[in-house]
């Protein structure tokens, strides 16, 4: 499976605080979430955001609190992949379960930048910066895994595996 | 590839013959265990599934503990919610108040014997690390993990690297494994662990008692840990075999051990004999102190119990402090033991005789203050010493209230001073 877009950039320790401010999660629609993603540290994120974009970060992303809201959003803004240092435990947990893809690979976090059109290729875990022609081999995701995310994520994964 | 416990533990349940920090692993669970708080939204999502049974009925652990007995009409709706489910299911693991195997879950799920060494657990609950005491790997997880592995009885993983920490040494009088666990997390932060495994080890693990590791291992997860765990030594086997004598007759268990070579993040070398009676000061289990350098502490509550401090020898200690002597004027002292077993065995050795007559109550057995339910939760401005796991802001009552953690020496001689205090004060 193969996805591509066009990088949004962000630093290291972006909390679920940023990603989802706690004055929003009276609801967990995807649909009301996606309306304040990242809006307090990128106002215009909501408008600019195309389904198949790619967020990119540093060190820790994800880190705070427990909330399945933080990639629930992320995944309804559109965002095809998110590549970071790696994540904070919790988070990388529930991106899975709620069948956001994530890829931790340090160098492509540091050599892709803003604005850039990536490309990435769960199968291979290769990511390739269409922009600059650099390319980075992230882990690639085991079988189930893959399979996870192509359910949409772990009730989806789970439905399918009960009925085999 | 040499392998920690935890890594042998995880391969053996994906069916791999080895497996690496990192890996993404999906494996067999011999133990899935929910509360009245994280279950009822599960159910909601295993009856979304579509799924009529639950994988297991003898391996789904369901424990009411947080609000019961029911504090309010919503904590009533979510145990029966819980109630009706485990009836329907034919839970074998569900319990009512007042039965002997009833109690907080994680004294009660070692006490009843349930999970036992070499054991893949998962649970929706932070402190579900706390049976790694045994030998087993136990960690918690959200209510979505939880519905999913009732259904199918399997999850994955992220294969955790490991921590090594060695004890030598032997305690000195009145230091218990909770002020162990209370100067690791000083040491490394309440981060220091993130992901990581806590592998317990050295000349001396022979120092701590069974409820001392499952107290110490109760509070892995406060440095971010993924879980702790103790090799399987005389204790672990002389405990199992008295709470579970069929399974420990029958082998049904399993002792793994790390290789001689595996490889860790990182090694702490812990000399038990420099350990001091510790608290940990608002509002970080990291924020640790010295108990002696706090005497100018005044306080209006002590609580005594929590998974963390609510066991068999937590109350003998506590008995064995406050014999012929009263809780101070100012001072409420709140005992809970930490399961019905543990409430009858300390009524039958006089315990609860000796804290009657000292002052302080006995609260039937439950999570109570420790999480700000009922049974004692604090007003504005009060302060509480508390053998409980967290000191967050708020965690026991008002936001503008203090939690100050320690083990039981300490909050019971502070009980008795009115201030933050040792045993040798009294
Ligand atoms: S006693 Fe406290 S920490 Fe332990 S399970 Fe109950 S609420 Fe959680």
């Amino acid at each position: 499976m193969k996805v591509s877009g066009k990088v949004f950039k962000y630093g290291d320790n972006i909390d679920t605080d940023v990603i989802i401010p706690a004055r929003h999660l009276t609801s967990a629609d995807p649909e009301h979430l996606k309306e304040h993603c990242m809006e307090d540290i990128d106002k215009s994120f909501k408008d600019r955001v195309k389904p198949g974009d790619i967020m990119v970060a540093g060190k820790n992303f994800g880190c705070g609190s427990s909330r399945e809201h933080a990639p629930v959003a992320i995944k309804a803004s559109g965002i095809s992949l998110v590549i970071a240092n790696d994540f904070a435990r919790i988070f990388y947990r529930n991106s899975i379960n709620v069948g956001l893809p994530i890829l931790e690979c340090p160098e492509a976090a540091a050599g892709i930048k803003e604005g850039d059109e990536v490309e990435a290729d769960f199968d291979t875990g290769v990511i390739t910066d269409k922009t600059t022609g650099e390319s980075f081999q992230a882990k690639a995701f085991p079988e189930f895994i893959k399979n996870i995310m192509a359910s949409g994520g772990l009730v989806g994964y789970t439905e399918s595996e009960l009925r085999v | 590839m040499p392998m920690t416990m935890t890594q042998k533990i995880l391969a053996d349940h994906a069916g791999l013959d080895s497996v690496a920090p990192g890996d993404l692993i999906e494996a067999k669970l011999d133990y899935v265990l929910g509360n009245d708080v994280t279950t009822p939204p599960a159910i909601k999502v295993f009856e979304k599934l579509g799924v009529k049974e639950v994988f297991d009925k003898d391996r789904v652990l369901l424990i009411g503990d947080h609000f019961t007995p029911n504090k309010d009409i919503k904590s009533a709706e979510l145990n029966k919610t819980m109630r009706c489910f485990a009836r329907e299911q034919e839970i074998t693991h569900y319990y009512e108040l007042g039965r002997k195997e009833m109690g907080i879950e994680h004294v009660i799920i070692p006490d009843n014997g349930i999970v036992l060494p070499g054991d893949l657990v998962i649970g929706a609950d932070s402190h579900t690390c706390t049976y790694g005491a045994l030998g087993s790997f136990a960690t918690g997880v959200g209510s979505t993990d939880l519905a999913c592995a009732m259904a199918r009885g399997v999850t994955w993983f992220k294969v955790p690297e490991a921590i090594r920490v060695n004890l030598n040494g032997s305690f000195k009088k009145f230091v218990t494994g909770k002020d162990l666990i209370l100067n690791i997390i000083g040491k490394i932060g309440v981060d220091g662990a993130l992901y990581k495994s806590l592998e317990f080890g050295g000349e001396d693990i022979s120092a701590l008692s069974m409820d001392q590791r499952l107290t110490v291992c109760n509070m892995a997860i406060e440095c971010g840990a993924k879980n702790g765990i103790f090799p399987v030594d005389n204790c672990t086997l002389e405990y199992i075999s008295k709470t579970n004598p069929g399974r420990f007759n029958k082998n049904g268990y399993k002792v793994y051990t790390a290789d001689e070579d595996a490889v860790y993040s990182d090694v702490l070398n812990i000399n038990l004999d420099d350990i001091d009676l510790t608290v940990a000061l608002p509002h970080l289990p990291s924020n640790t102190k010295k108990a002696s350098e706090c005497s100018d502490l005044k306080i209006d509550q002590v609580v005594i119990g929590s998974c963390t401090n609510g066991r068999l020898e937590d109350i003998g200690t506590a008995a064995a402090i406050f014999k012929g002597l009263k809780v101070h004027k100012d001072v409420r002292c709140i005992v809970i033991p930490g399961s019905q077993r543990v409430y009858r065995q300390a009524l039958d050795n006089g315990w609860l005789q000796i804290l009657d007559d000292a002052g302080c109550v006995i609260s039937t057995p439950t999570c109570g203050p420790c999480l700000g339910g009922h049974m004692g939760v604090l007003a504005k401005g009060e302060r509480c010493v508390s053998t409980t796991n967290r000191n967050f802001v708020g965690r026991m009552g008002d936001v503008d209230s203090e939690v100050i953690l320690s083990g039981v020496p300490v909050a019971a001689a502070s009980a008795v001073l009115g201030r933050v205090g040792t045993p040798d004060e009294l």
